[in-house]
């Protein structure tokens, strides 16, 4: 079985329903089971508004699962963006392809500056992101990561799903990690949001995650895009998915993102019909999560400003995006193109790593071998 | 007041209560403390009856009406051995259920991982629905999982020592990420730790030496089924768990209402 059957045995609203139902002392029995004997019931009341008085207790309980698995570390990533070019059409996002702007695909010659640039500025680890068309499939990954394989010890992907067979062949190019935002479990949103393209499919989007376990690929990403749907359904969904993956592809690790609506440029679709996600709310599912997980990793984007991000960081987050550009060649080569999404945090990574070497915290830029991904010896790496 | 059946390769049992066939002092003692017991399985070691078509005293004692008989490979060392055992005992006691338990060391019983493994995967392939009985190693048991074990058996302490839970910590690894039930396997030594077991989420217990050796087995028989009831009872009902840890000072989230 896997988890789209099981996704089909949950009614979206009636979980939504459920979770408005729990009572202070369904929390209170959760919060005494927090971390390794925390149930999907338990987790859902962890979700719920009675949970509310319980946040501050929540992140206390999370904050001290995180250290006890991480430490007082944050690994630090930054996005690099390869393409806009986009053939779906996404209510919420910038590259829709109804929005009739300049698209860009990244050279050879201009991901080498895109490499470059980001590690002048300490990065180690990059997380290639591209929008969805057929230029840049497999083989143009494949290339990509050939090319930036040299520079960083660790390369993970944020594009379009792809076949099983597809992710073997990139495990096998160093591809180490792979993120995929359902964006919402809730079917009815989904096809209100996801108007045409391939990403319209929305089984084949959910079945992801199993492709990626069958393919061996050692961490998988989820996220939801917080906005489209009932929030705590969402974040309900996104734990029953993490809690499956960690039972049946028991060799991966796991990490959840939590992506909100931003402002873009679409006209049309303003982004302010979003369900309201507030940053408290933000907190509670995160807390959630880590009390579900104390394993999975937990990523706090720059689509949140610097003043929540540094009080928020120390409540079970561990990675942060810096400095990001979400455009293709931001960091070098085409800083004007076409950008996915705003951010909300302009400090550069040397900032956000100095203020948490501030608090008592490590910033991590390195933590990956490309000699695990057996694909290139340590010693022909550029230092 | 009645609690969820466990259902293993399909098959469902309403006692979570497994019961050795060993270490009776008489069959009739044995066929009381079965009856005590509430079980519906039981394990027969197949070094113990007799597969040459003639009556065999245990056999003629257990009521196959009543239990589902699982025979077990004590005995062999390697996984050829227990292979061949697995297949004896499928044409003797016309049953394809196996609880696979391979111990090179006639000393302490302690099974070995790699043979194990590897004869799951030749008895699964064969048709068997293997219940391996192993450490509590929870990388094995995944492994064991992935090569079609119908459920694993790992120990709470070392065969017949009555220690109760000593693998705990590692018994909570093996529940919460395995997908097939969990049966706490040897070393329970009282109805208090097959308790235990249950309330931590185990789905069954196989108890053999505390029924068989204790002064009175029928007695214990009977303490033991309680037991397992309470346990299983109260996992389904949800223990309220420990307080939580008091609060630190300086609190994480107040700036969260400043924002409003």
């Amino acid at each position: 079985m896997n988890f789209v059957e099981i996704w089909r045995q949950h009614d979206f609203r009636a979980v939504g329903e459920k979770i408005s139902r729990s009572t202070e002392a369904d929390v209170r029995r959760a919060m005494a089971r927090a971390g390794r004997g925390l149930g999907i019931d338990d987790f859902g009341a962890l979700l719920s508004p009675a949970a509310a008085p319980f946040l501050e207790e929540m992140a206390q309980a999370s904050r001290r699962l995180t250290v006890r698995r991480f430490g007082r570390t944050m690994q630090l990533y930054a996005p690099l963006y390869l393409s806009n070019a986009c053939a779906n059409v996404c209510t919420y996002c910038g590259f829709s392809a109804l929005n009739r702007i300049p698209r860009k695909v990244l050279t050879d010659a201009e991901i080498v500056a895109e490499a470059e640039a980001l590690r002048a500025l300490g990065f180690d680890h990059v997380l290639l992101v591209t929008g969805e068309t057929g230029r840049v499939g497999r083989d143009y990954l494949a290339n990509a990561l050939r090319l930036l394989r040299p520079y960083f010890s660790s390369l993970s992907i944020e594009v379009q799903p792809l076949d099983q067979a597809d992710y073997a062949a990139l495990a096998g190019e160093g591809l180490s990690a792979v993120l995929v935002y359902q964006e919402t479990y809730d079917a009815a949103a989904y096809s209100r949001h996801h108007l045409s393209g391939p990403k319209a499919d929305i089984a084949y989007r959910l079945a992801t995650p199993d492709r990626l376990g069958a393919a061996g690929i050692k961490k998988i990403g989820l996220g939801a895009l917080y906005g489209l749907s009932d929030w705590r359904a969402d974040a309900w969904f996104l734990g029953l998915h993490i809690r499956y993956l960690e039972q049946r592809y028991w060799r991966a690790r796991t990490s959840i993102s939590f992506p909100r609506l931003r402002p873009h440029e679409q006209p049309g679709h303003p982004s302010n019909d979003a369900v309201p996600f507030s940053e408290r709310d933000l907190v509670q599912a995160a807390c959630a999560l880590r009390l579900l997980s104390p394993e999975a990793e937990l990523s706090l984007s720059t689509r949140e400003s610097a003043a929540f991000r540094d009080r928020a960081f120390r409540l079970g987050f561990t990675a942060m995006s810096a400095g990001s550009r979400t455009n293709p060649g931001g960091y070098a080569s085409a800083p004007d193109s076409l950008e996915q999404f705003a951010i909300d945090d302009p400090r550069s990574p040397g900032e956000v790593a100095s203020f948490l070497r501030s608090q008592g915290y490590e910033p991590v830029w390195k933590d990956w071998d490309p000699t695990y991904d057996g694909s290139q010896p340590a010693k022909e790496l550029i230092s | 007041m009645s609690a969820k059946p466990l259902v293993i390769a399909g098959v469902e049992f309403s006692s979570r209560l497994f019961v050795g066939t060993g270490k009776f002092s008489s069959s009739a003692l044995m066929r009381a403390s079965l009856a005590a017991s509430g079980t519906q399985l039981v394990t027969v070691a197949l070094r113990r009856v007799r597969t040459d078509g003639a009556a065999d005293d245990l056999l003629a004692h257990l009521d196959l009406g009543l239990y589902r008989l699982l025979p077990n490979t004590s005995g062999v060392r390697d996984a050829r051995e227990a292979v061949l055992a697995a297949e004896l005992a499928r044409e003797a006691l016309e049953t394809n259920w196996l609880k696979l338990e391979i111990h090179p060391d006639p000393k302490y019983l302690m099974p070995d991982p790699v043979e194990t493994l590897r004869a799951t995967e030749e008895l699964v392939k064969r048709g068997f629905v293997v219940l391996p009985y192993v450490h509590a190693d929870p990388v094995l048991c995944k492994r064991l999982e992935e090569a079609g074990a119908a459920a694993v058996m790992p120990l709470g302490a070392p065969i017949g020592s009555n220690r109760g839970l000593e693998s705990r910590a590692f018994l909570e690894i093996i529940l919460a990420q395995s997908r097939v039930p969990v049966v706490v396997d040897a070393g329970l030594g009282a109805p208090s730790h097959a308790a235990a077991a249950l309330e931590m989420g185990a789905h069954a217990v196989l108890v053999n030496t505390a029924i068989a050796a204790a002064a009175d087995p029928v007695g214990m028989a009977g303490a033991f089924r309680l037991g397992v009831e309470a346990g299983r009872l109260a996992w389904e009902a949800g223990l309220a768990g420990l307080q939580s840890e008091v609060r630190a000072t300086s609190p994480l989230t107040e700036f969260l209402t400043e924002a409003g």
